[in-house]
């Protein structure tokens, strides 16, 4: 028998009895910068290959989403620091060889790309502004005497910003689409990179978390979108990537097990562990197989509701964030 | 220049001196603490073994802290001491997750706070606040670079481990057996 204990006695808050460095901020973070990572990459895609038309939802109307969900995500990682007032130290060296700090160079470019991609949208998602009602936006805005879009940025500067940055609009959608690829897997890169805590410590993550970002952000769109086609053309996208998803798990799972000591107890906190029921039920079931059996209904032609899928993906898409940070935490060396 | 230390855990009684010294030595916050005591029980009744391990940081010479830090405010001085400069940490615990051998926290003024081998003390040519104030001195500090000094000659000498060396840290701290 062997029994080891702290006989000085250690409760280092955050660290003892099991490490809690992380809690909700980094899990929510980590599903909206996923999602928003998803969304932004179907944006640049389709409207570098000219789908517009096609795809109105996904090129025009998530780049606000995006946004949003990008300035959420880093409120939730402000909020999670504890040394907040010296957060710009974040941005005053790079330091290749962690994650974090490129990650956070990744989002100094990406959120104002996103940002300016939403306003330059405006013009196309609000052709038509009803001046009489919205009074107060006569101070941005004035009226133009054309029927396809009656208004024009008030200052001049703004209306030569635009101009240019119209002219230059491929460059920011490549940029975006490069960034976006590196947004959606950097997070899952970022907690391999912690060989400390052996649940993290696989390179499967960072594509896990790419492909589930790629599987939220296609049923985000199926859930806004008003177009059936769209719609459609999106749960087939979302059906490929949750079978991608589901490939990648038992990829992870596989190579938990034929890994070490530290790996193998990790994998077992998913296979009778604690993390057991949640993690098959609420992720791998209702957040994967179940959305994809529906998909393949409403494709058979079925009468399906295309909403009910796309919530199970995204909750599943949180849910699994959720676990993967907790659980990791909990899966360590002992010694 | 390597600093290092050997802990005789079978000189050690986990008296817990070391911990209290540190605290008084370095400030360290109600609640918290920078080095431990761990009591290790093998076997049965009448046949144990027993194990006292003093641990801290183990200022590995392949930290991942060090590498994991996004600010650069977690380095490694040319002594191969692991610190943490206060006002360039953000408090992201990012190196909190990365150590394998929890050897950091938050302190409650936001940055991560750690064991320094008393780097203020080492400047002053004396030794570890842990080291001096150990009763049955069975606690080594010293440059592992030098053969001369007293921590190679004693791990020469005797038979040491180091904790999960599997990790590839490459820990400084040696545990003599």
């Amino acid at each position: 028998m062997r029994e080891e204990i702290i006989v000085s006695g250690r409760m280092n808050e955050g660290v003892d009895p099991v490490l809690h460095a992380w809690g909700w901020e980094i899990a929510i973070y980590l599903f909206l910068g996923g999602l928003a990572a998803g969304l932004i990459i179907y944006t640049a895609f389709y409207t570098l290959t000219n789908k517009e038309k096609k795809y109105f939802t996904a090129t025009k109307l998530t780049p606000i989403f995006s946004s949003l969900f990008l300035i959420f995500g880093l409120l939730a990682l402000f909020i999670d620091l504890h040394h907040k007032l010296f957060f710009w130290q974040l941005y005053t060296s790079i330091n290749l060889r962690s994650p974090m700090s490129w990650g956070a160079w990744t989002l100094l470019v990406i959120t104002p790309l996103i940002i300016i991609l939403s306003i330059l949208n405006l013009k196309e998602l609000v052709p038509v502004v009803n001046f009489s009602k919205f009074k107060i936006l006569k101070l941005i805005v004035i009226p133009t005497s054309s029927d396809v879009i009656n208004w024009q940025w008030k200052y001049a500067i703004v209306v030569k910003v635009e101009t240019f940055l119209q002219k230059n609009i491929k460059a920011i959608l490549w940029l975006l689409l490069g960034y976006g690829i590196i947004l959606g897997m950097y997070t899952g890169i970022l907690l391999s990179a912690f060989n400390a805590r052996p649940l993290w410590n696989t390179s499967v993550l960072g594509l896990l978390f790419l492909t589930s970002g790629l599987s939220t952000a296609a049923a985000f769109i199926m859930l806004i979108s008003k177009n059936k086609e769209e719609i459609k053309w999106f749960s087939k996208v979302d059906l490929v990537m949750i079978v991608i998803e589901l490939f990648l798990i038992i990829h992870m799972f596989m190579g938990f097990l034929a890994s070490t000591k530290v790996q193998i107890d990790a994998a077992n906190m998913f296979l009778g562990g604690q993390y057991t029921v949640v993690f098959w039920v609420f992720v791998v079931f209702m957040g994967l197989i179940l959305p994809a059996i529906l998909e393949i209904f409403e494709f058979k032609g079925m009468h399906v509701n295309h909403k009910i899928s796309a919530i199970l993906v995204l909750s599943g898409g949180l849910i699994l964030r959720f676990i993967i940070i907790y659980a990791g935490q909990n899966s360590r060396y002992l010694y | 220049m390597r600093y290092a230390m050997a802990i005789d855990t079978l000189k050690c009684v986990g008296c817990s001196d070391c911990v209290v010294a540190c605290q008084t030595e370095n400030n360290v916050p109600i609640g918290f603490c920078r080095d431990w005591v761990v009591e290790v029980t093998d076997g049965t009744y009448p046949n144990l073994t027993l194990e006292n391990r003093s641990e801290r940081c183990n200022h590995c010479t392949n930290a991942p802290c060090v590498r994991c830090c996004p600010t650069g405010a977690s380095h490694i001085t040319e002594e191969g001491v692991v610190l943490v400069t206060h006002n360039k940490c953000i408090g992201c615990a990012a190196c909190i997750t990365s150590c394998p051998y929890d050897a950091r926290y938050t302190h409650p003024e936001g940055y991560v706070d750690k064991c320094t081998f008393c780097y203020h003390r080492l400047k002053d040519g004396l030794l570890p606040a842990c080291v001096s104030a150990c009763p049955t001195k069975c606690m080594y500090f010293g440059d592992v670079e030098n053969p001369e000094s007293s921590i190679s000659q004693v791990l020469k000498n005797r038979k040491w481990k180091q904790l999960i060396p599997e990790a590839g840290t490459e820990p400084k701290l040696y545990f003599l057996i």
